[in-house]
């Protein structure tokens, strides 16, 4: 069973970010990039699949800069057996690269696509559910939990008021959450044979696909600051603030 | 401009965040009917006809509803989107797993959580944990489907009288089933509508150590969050993280206790009126973002708080 991981390469989680004072968008110059928190989930989970016997070929896939070879290779480094680049030199649309993985995954017939549940620059949650439509696939958002059995995958899913599960026909898509797994660190010997692993490049036109954005920025702005508050010495000092100052209690 | 607002429900009550985005739904065009897909649903189409200033609603009852499920979900969507320039729900976790399903198989882009409508076609959403507010047009003439941030918006009134219209429901993908689910039953307040949210982070140190916040919680009739830390630690269950990939909540008050103000938990309640932080770092990031930050060992401090309070003559 193959299984595609596409992973996007972002500003790390721990960076402030700054917004350009052109308001066109965030200052990414000199800024730390790492792989998208959730796709480093997802990576975890297919290379568990493998481990357990369930998967015999990871995928690892990224739309974007040349740079995101690095992140390809932080996933082949993980476990992943090979990458695909698809070099777009500007931000694609959630739709866009719905388009590409689908094309890739019609050419490519895995049984499972593992995705991040969102991704943290944009914040669309977006892709993987857009990939399942194309794909006419079901689909498992927010996985805690994947079992697969019987030709089916049966995903436990964090949702509003606790956990769903829900049974889904192979092939099919899973986004993970956050409590899906813990993801490794490469070791050095692993980082090592990464770099022997295939990379394929390819470009958005390959798939027959316009990346181009369909949505338009207009601006991107600063959100409003609170304003610093002030500390109270006591909890009684507190209760009588909440009363009486803020009337929030 | 017609808009097709979905409900956000549990088959026996409409959520508040239905009428909130009713709000941002009405500043897209109008009419706006609202379609209410779930099983033994007509008590929540009902109350959905109360909304003020919507067309109709549409009630789909059927049992492939019962759950949400994304693929029949997607499926009765697509087969009405035809009549409406615009789709609109709620982003909330069924909103957030339908939705882009809709926006594919109609190809045009999702605008997700929105927090405000800025023109018919123009919309401002956070990107980047909310450390940046993107305005982004949507395409000229296409189809739009948005997700609505339901705490950036008031809810509609609910003083309306709409006529309910049943409809059938439309054939099932046959792709996916429903095995389960486990939900936390509590008499308090919803963490996404609570008037008053208290949350524990990893400074909590146990799940039993959160029965101190119940107590608070008790008293003001809140609602009781956390910090993923807290989550991920098995303190208390994943539906009650807030934060960048949690819960996004903005009551009149929020307390954090032993939380340290990551930004991605600031993005999920910086939006709260008033903000109080209790932690033994003075140092701790929220406090930059706390209206009143108490620097105590919250062991000593809650405690005191549930005294006072009682004293008070609270609960
Ligand atoms: C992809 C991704 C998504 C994330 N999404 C979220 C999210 O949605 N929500 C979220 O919350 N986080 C999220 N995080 C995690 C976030 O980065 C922080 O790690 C997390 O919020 C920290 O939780 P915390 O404040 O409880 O723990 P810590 O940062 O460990 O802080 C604990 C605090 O408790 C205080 N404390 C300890 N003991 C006491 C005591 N006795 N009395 C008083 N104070 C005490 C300490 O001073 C400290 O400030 C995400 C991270 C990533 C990478």
């Amino acid at each position: 069973m193959k299984v595609l991981v596409p992973i996007k390469r972002v500003v790390d989680y721990n960076v402030k970010i700054r917004v350009k004072a052109d308001q066109t968008g965030i200052d990414l110059a000199n800024v730390k990039m790492s792989m998208n928190p959730f796709d480093e989930i997802a990576v975890e989970e297919a290379v568990r699949l493998k481990e357990k016997g369930a998967a015999t070929e990871i995928v690892a896939i990224s739309i974007g800069p040349q740079e995101c070879q690095e992140t390809i290779r932080t996933a082949l480094a993980m476990g992943a057996d090979r990458g695909i680049l698809v070099k777009a030199a500007h931000d694609v649309e959630p739709l866009a690269v719905a388009k590409i993985l689908a094309a890739i995954a019609k050419a490519e017939s895995p049984q499972l696509v593992i995705l991040g549940k969102q991704a943290i620059d944009d914040d669309s949650n977006q892709t993987g559910q857009m990939l399942a439509a194309l794909l006419g696939w079901p689909q498992g958002t927010f996985a805690s939990k994947v079992v697969l059995e019987g030709g089916k995958a049966e995903v436990t899913r964090e949702v509003d008021g606790g956990l769903q599960t829900v049974k889904l026909n192979l092939p099919a898509i899973v986004t993970t959450d956050l409590r899906l797994n813990e993801p490794r660190y490469a070791s050095l010997p692993n980082i090592m044979k990464a770099k022997k692993k295939p990379i394929d490049q390819k470009e958005p036109g390959d798939y027959g696909v316009d990346a181009a954005p369909r949505l338009k920025v207009l601006k991107v702005t600063e959100p409003p600051k609170r304003k610093a508050g002030v500390k109270v010495k006591t909890v009684q000092e507190l209760v009588d603030k909440l009363k009486n100052e803020a009337g929030v209690i | 401009m017609s808009v097709l607002l979905v409900a956000e429900h549990d088959n026996k009550t409409l959520k508040e965040a239905t009428a909130k985005a009713a709000t941002a739904a009405l500043k897209i065009g109008s009419p706006v009917d609202i379609l209410v897909a779930g099983s033994g649903a007509k008590a929540v189409a009902d109350a959905a006809a109360k909304i003020a200033g919507i067309g109709k609603v549409l009630l789909a009852d059927d049992a492939q509803y019962a759950n949400q499920l994304a693929e029949p979900m997607a499926a009765l969507i697509l087969e009405l989107a035809g009549k409406y320039d615009a789709i609109v729900t709620s982003a909330s976790a069924s909103g957030k797993n339908y939705m882009p399903r809709v926006a594919a198989t109609l190809d045009v882009p999702q605008i997700s959580e929105i927090v405000s409508v800025d023109g018919p076609d123009t919309f401002t959403r956070p990107i980047y944990a909310g450390n940046a507010m993107m305005q982004v047009q949507a395409p000229g003439g296409a189809k739009k489907v948005i997700t609505v941030r339901t705490t950036a918006f008031k809810a509609a009134e609910m003083t309306g009288s709409a006529s309910v219209e049943t409809i059938g429901a439309a054939k099932n993908p046959g792709i996916s089933e429903f095995v389960k689910e486990e939900l936390s039953k509590s008499e308090r307040p919803e963490l996404a509508s609570a008037k008053i949210v208290i949350s524990g982070g990893r400074g909590m140190q146990s799940g039993e150590n959160f029965h101190l916040l119940d107590k608070i919680a008790d008293r003001l009739k809140a609602a009781v969050g956390a910090s993923r830390a807290a989550v991920d630690a098995g303190f208390v269950p994943n539906e009650y993280q807030v934060g960048q990939t949690g819960k996004v909540v903005a009551p009149e008050l929020y307390i954090a206790v032993g939380i340290s103000g990551a930004i991605q938990h600031l993005a999920g309640m910086k939006d709260s009126k008033v903000i109080v932080a209790i932690n033994k770092d003075e140092e701790a990031p929220i406090f930059q973002v706390a209206d009143y930050g108490l620097v105590a060992d919250l062991f000593k401090a809650i405690p005191e708080l549930d005294e006072e309070l009682k004293k008070q003559g609270y609960g």
